[in-house]
């Protein structure tokens, strides 16, 4: 086995590694760019090399650079992670040139995989099942218009080198093939300066759903089942899970063994992915293979059991596979969701800075219930501008899908993330979807399910009633801590009483609460109870409560005269009064919120480098108004709509804090 | 018998309808409460007792005797906030617009008066018309024995005004002088001229919103202390400040069972300073973690950002924090800054409510603005309330303290007890740059000889260790354990003593 191995990557995949290597007892060496001399995989690995400065193109994927850290720490191996240079076949060259083992697949396997026009002709000839279309050179429009009737509408236009839905269209009809067309021609030749265009027929209903393979350097190739890489955002996996809701046996089969004979085919080893597109009637089709280790794959192996990245490494010792496929057994349910520094309430901008707050739920491993949380930040750290948004990557398992959602809805409540916008309330809304609990979603969910972005939660009378009772209860332990200050009257002493009124998300609940030295029975005016346990005390920000038995967690804030409490992915004002108080608090007017629509509202808080508009301007949409600096990047404003300046409070120099007004229309 | 016990009751009756039920609409129809209800809020459950409910004004001119309501537009008495007393006076807009007679203001004077005596707190809750113009001077006179009170008060017991409808002319100076003034978003307004006179002396054409609204007092003015949204909620927030006030200065700040770990190590603090000096950080996340429980009462969030004031516990008792802000300004005192901390401190110093300093400040704000502005003499209150103060002391420099800015923030100079400096402190006459380029003037045509200059003198300045050689950082702390270190400083110092040469008062550069 290796000595030392190098982990040519950062963040939690890096972490990740590390945690394998040191399982195995393999020295490990982490590389590191100026921005993430603090960051958490350099403190976990027994060596750390510098890199260069924080831009990948400057430092991560530099493949000079990161030769020179194997060469410096004699590291006999390199697990690449996933991105950087994970897929770059250069660079497993280089590494075959000095004798390093590459954690991965053989050069020829990367490069036949690499391109999409390739793979799908090399995955044909394997017997695997593809999506129908042309492959050769397309000339022109009118050409591009006859495959389309060939293959029957609809239809998809595709970069050959495309990625990330660049240089994409879909076609319904023979004009939107060939405007299609030369668009995808047009973008292709801009993204990518390779304007070669297939066409493909367009799946409805469809899912992503990848195989896991694994295979060694002796002809042994096995599957792992698959991921439901479905619920995406623009080509973005949110949140996955293993096995996949959809499948039955036979169709998993047939979509296994053709992934291992793909994969065969190209003479791979080590881990790697094929993933599948699969419509409405369980139809699949090859789209791509993804030659390294998946960001998803943690839930893979919480229902195999097997650690990927240890076979990986053994499989690039050279080492023959010591499982036979029938010894590959789907145990349980896994779900993952990935927290992203993204906020999706202002259209799931990217967020950076300074996680001033960041707990995870505990990791738990017991009898029914896995709690995973792979990660490459703390609090403390940073999340930087020059990376991946990913903080964390949230994993719960359970005996059954049903079990393991709710694991997750917990695990995410549990989750505290402060100082940086994230997208935990959208994932507990995800979580609690309809569509997602019945399993029956395609890749459009997203898409369809917020088209207008994400607004937050309205959570059910249930869970609300839930809420005002913890809520009610919480209140009364936080009043009665407030009457045991010091310098108090005796024998005048404030005394608590058991009547409240909850004021949550527009709905009003009288309660009465018995409280005994267990707990607190909280009575609502139908007649109903709810009994509340926990051990909060005042101050948390955490609550983990047991309402009537199920567990209920809150993340707990202050507000003027009240609680934040966030849960379930709603964020809600909650007031706790006498019914006095609220009596009185019902006669105040409801503020209705100031009409933001012909103002410019400063989106972070940052410095105006300049304001490009002056009093009187009429400006078009879309045009540049001002531009603010915020954790050094400088971002433009741009007018959302026709408009005519009315008045500029800011100018250059100036620093604003998030909602500060900049410009005023008329 | 009976009979006299149910006239009391009717009598009760007539006095808590006040300006009767039309008028109780209308003010709910503002979306303010009446005087009682305001009470009623305010105070623990059945704990006022009142003063003066029959009172009523004397005054006969221009038919005023024909109408004598009990208690004379005001509503005073004493009660409690979690146990502890206060007294509170409440101003009822149904009766007379709230406005001020002379027997309206006896009743204040008895109940202020009283809280002297007694040592509690006075509330008091203005929603005033003003004067009450029949009663011409007489009213005038009732203004000035109110303020005559309010400044003998002052220091004595603390002294709350929440404006919770219009509080104009003579009227602002009662508020004014007492030590936090609230006020109610979009209900609230205060001004010595309104928006008429204002038209007709200066031509400005003005809103009462936009000349004394919540907003103008807590961003431009600094009258106030803190704006709400309504009512209810203001009631409740100054229920909470009450929560960390002593009741008077013969009294330590209270303290109350807290939930948290004195010894709580804070390892994101660490990390807190950004690896470049001239990045911000937001120093509100140093005092959260170093607070009880993470509870801060900021005082003055809104206005002069650059230095942050409020209340926090330590081991559940009151704190007063002054904070320096990277964030705003790079933390740099000026002319708005210097006031509004120097008054938070000499509120702290009054009432025996020790002091904790965060520092991270770059220096003086340069500027004509400033100079002509009068930097020297504002920046000198502040120097002047740390240099007093006898209340137990301890700063943490995080990370600059240049300059005459130094001395200034609780300096070991100034009778600091603790002064503690992290790591990344840098403390030294202004910044390396600066300073190489006087020191090697002659060495300024030549780049690369100040380039090493700089990075000497940062080598030999930029670290708290010169500062410790001398003694004055009596230690450097981690970052990480400040909560800790601060815990035990503030705990040590429990029975401090010290006190100033007597004097009949300072002279302050006001």
């Amino acid at each position: 086995m290796f000595d030392k191995i190098l982990i040519a990557n950062r963040g939690e995949i890096a972490c990740r590694v590390i945690k394998t290597a040191q399982k195995m007892g393999i020295k490990t060496v982490a590389i590191y760019s100026d921005a993430d001399k603090q960051a958490l995989h350099v403190k976990m690995a027994d060596e750390a090399i510098h890199i260069g400065p924080p831009p990948a193109n400057q430092s991560y994927i530099v493949i000079d650079k990161v030769m020179e850290a194997i060469r410096t720490s004699g590291a006999q191996a390199v697990h690449p992670g996933y991105g950087f240079l994970s897929e770059n076949s250069k660079f497993a060259e280089a590494l075959a040139a000095e004798g390093v083992a590459f954690v991965g697949p053989p050069v020829g396997a990367i490069e036949s995989m690499g391109d999409k026009i390739t793979s799908k002709k090399i995955a044909q000839e394997a017997g695997v099942s593809t999506v129908p279309g042309y492959m050769g050179l397309i000339e022109d429009a009118d050409e591009a218009v006859k495959i389309s009737n060939q293959i029957g509408y609809p239809v998809m236009l595709k970069a050959s080198a495309g990625g990330g839905g660049k240089g994409m269209r879909i076609a319904w009809n023979d004009e939107e093939a060939r405007e299609g067309f030369q668009s995808s021609k047009n973008e292709a030749a801009n993204s990518f300066g390779d304007d070669r265009i297939f066409i493909e027929k367009f799946v409805t209903q469809p899912r992503h759903i990848e195989i896991q393979v694994l295979c060694d350097a002796h002809g042994n190739g096995i599957y792992l089942g698959e991921r439901e890489c479905s619920i995406q955002r623009r080509n973005q996996k949110v949140v996955e899970e293993a096995p996949s809701p959809f499948l039955d046996e036979a169709t998993r089969k047939a979509m296994g063994e053709q992934a291992v004979s793909l994969a065969q085919a190209v003479g791979y080893t080590s881990a790697g992915t094929v993933e599948f597109i699969v419509d409405g009637d369980k139809n699949f089709y090859f789209l791509e293979m993804n030659t390294r280790l998946q960001v998803e794959h943690p839930v893979t192996e919480l229902i195999t059991n097997v650690d990927l990245v240890e076979q990986m490494i053994r499989v690039a010792n050279g080492e023959p596979l010591s499982i036979a496929q029938s010894d590959v057994k789907l145990n349980g349910w896994a779900i993952e969701n990935r927290l992203y520094a993204e906020d999706p309430y202002r259209g799931f901008l990217p967020s950076i800075g300074r996680l001033s707050r960041y707990r995870p739920p505990a990791e738990v491993v017991e009898e029914g219930h896995i709690v995973r949380n792979d990660t490459g930040v703390y609090e403390g750290g940073e999340i930087s501008m020059f990376y991946d948004p990913m903080i964390a990557k949230l994993c719960t398992w359970a005996p059954t899908r049903a079990e393991a959602i709710e694991h997750m809805r917990n695990a995410l409540d549990g989750f505290e993330l402060e100082g940086i916008g994230h997208n935990l309330p959208f994932l507990s809304a995800v979580m609690d979807h309809p569509i997602f609990i019945s399993g029956d979603m395609t890749t459009a969910f997203i898409e369809e399910q917020y088209p207008d972005g994400f607004q937050g939660v309205e959570l059910p009378a249930d869970t609300l009633r839930r809420i005002a009772a913890a809520s009610a209860a919480m209140h009364r332990v936080a009043e009665i801590r407030r009457t045991r200050v010091s310098g108090r009257m005796d024998n005048h002493e404030r005394r608590v009483g058991g009547d409240w009124v909850v004021t949550l998300q527009g709905e009003e609940f009288a309660v009465k609460i018995a409280a005994d030295p267990e707990g607190s029975t909280v009575e609502f005016a139908d007649g109903t109870h709810k009994r509340v346990t926990s051990n909060w005390t005042p101050g948390d920000q955490l609550a983990e409560l047991q309402v009537d038995g199920d567990a209920l967690v809150l993340k707990v804030g202050k507000i003027p005269g009240g609680f934040r409490i966030r849960s379930r992915g709603a964020d809600l004002k909650v007031h706790v009064r006498t019914p006095r108080q609220a009596e009185l608090a019902a006669l105040m007017p409801e503020k209705v919120a100031p009409d933001t629509s012909k103002l410019l509202l400063c989106p972070m808080p940052g410095l105006i480098v300049k304001v490009d508009v002056a009093v009187g301007d009429e400006v078009q949409e879309g045009q540049a108004l001002c531009t603010v600096e915020a954790m050094k990047m400088e971002n433009i404003l741009r007018a959302e709509k026709k408009g005519v300046v009315s008045k500029v409070n800011a100018t250059a120099g100036d620093s604003l804090a998030v909602d500060d007004v900049i410009i005023e229309f008329e | 018998m009976k009979d006299i016990l149910s006239e009391l009751e009717d009598r009760r009756d007539a006095a808590r309808l006040g300006g009767g039920q039309r008028r109780i609409d209308a003010q709910h129809g503002r979306g303010k409460l009446t005087a009682r209800e305001r009470i009623e809020l305010l105070l623990d459950e059945d704990s006022f007792e009142e003063f003066d409910m029959f009172k009523a004004h004397r005054c006969t001119d221009f038919g005023m005797e024909e109408d004598r309501p009990a208690g004379d537009g005001v509503v005073t008495g004493w009660g409690t906030i979690n146990g502890r007393m206060v007294y509170v006076f409440s101003q009822d807009f149904t009766v007379f617009g709230g406005s001020l007679s002379e027997t309206h203001a006896e009743k204040i004077c008895k109940i202020m008066d009283m809280a002297v005596q007694n040592g509690a707190p006075v509330i008091g809750i203005n929603d005033s018309g003003g004067a009450r113009i029949q009663e011409g001077v007489a009213s005038l006179a009732g203004y000035a024995e109110v303020f005559q009170r309010n400044i003998m008060a002052s220091g004595v017991v603390p002294q709350i005004s929440v404006i919770m409808g219009p509080c104009a002319g003579g009227a602002v100076y009662s508020p004014a002088m007492t030590d936090f003034i609230f006020m109610v978003k979009d209900t609230s307004y205060m001004f010595v001229t309104g928006p008429d006179v204002v038209k007709t002396v200066t031509n400005e054409v003005v809103t009462a919103e936009e000349l004394g609204g919540a907003s103008t007092h807590t961003k431009k003015s600094s009258v106030a202390d803190g704006a709400f949204e309504n009512d209810v909620e203001a009631l409740a927030e100054v229920r909470r400040l009450v929560d960390f006030l002593p009741l008077n200065n013969r009294e330590k700040p209270p303290v109350r069972p807290f939930f948290d770990e004195p010894g709580r190590i804070e390892d994101s603090l660490d990390t807190l300073i950004p690896e470049n000096p001239n990045s911000p950080y937001d120093m509100k996340e140093l005092i959260t973690k170093v607070a009880d429980e993470g509870d801060f009462y900021e005082i003055q969030e809104d206005y002069a950002k650059n230095i942050i004031t409020g209340f926090i516990r330590l081991e559940g008792q009151t704190v007063g924090v002054v904070a320096n802000q990277p964030m705003v300004l790079a933390g740099c005192l000026d002319i708005d800054s210097s006031r509004k901390a120097a008054r938070f401190v000499r509120f702290c110093d009054c009432f025996e409510i020790p002091i904790l300093t965060l520092v991270d400040v770059p220096g003086f704000l340069p500027g004509t603005s400033q100079e002509y502005g009068g930097v020297i003499k504002h920046g000198a209150k502040l120097l002047f309330a740390y240099g007093e103060a006898t209340v137990p002391k301890v700063t943490v420099i995080t990370r600059k303290a240049y300059g005459g800015a130094y001395d200034v923030m609780a300096s070991k100079h100034l009778r600091g007890d603790f002064n503690y400096a992290w790591p990344t402190a840098e403390i030294a006459v202004m910044g390396a740059k600066g300073a190489t380029e006087i020191i090697h003037r002659a060495d300024l045509g030549d780049a690369e000889k100040i380039a090493a200059h700089t990075a000497d003198y940062e080598d030999r300045f930029a670290n708290p260790f010169v500062a410790a050689e001398k003694g004055f950082i009596d230690e450097v702390i981690q970052p990480r354990s400040t909560r800790r270190r601060v815990s035990r400083a503030f705990a040590s110092l429990r029975n401090k003593k010290l006190e100033n040469p007597w004097k009949k008062h300072d002279n302050i550069p006001l």
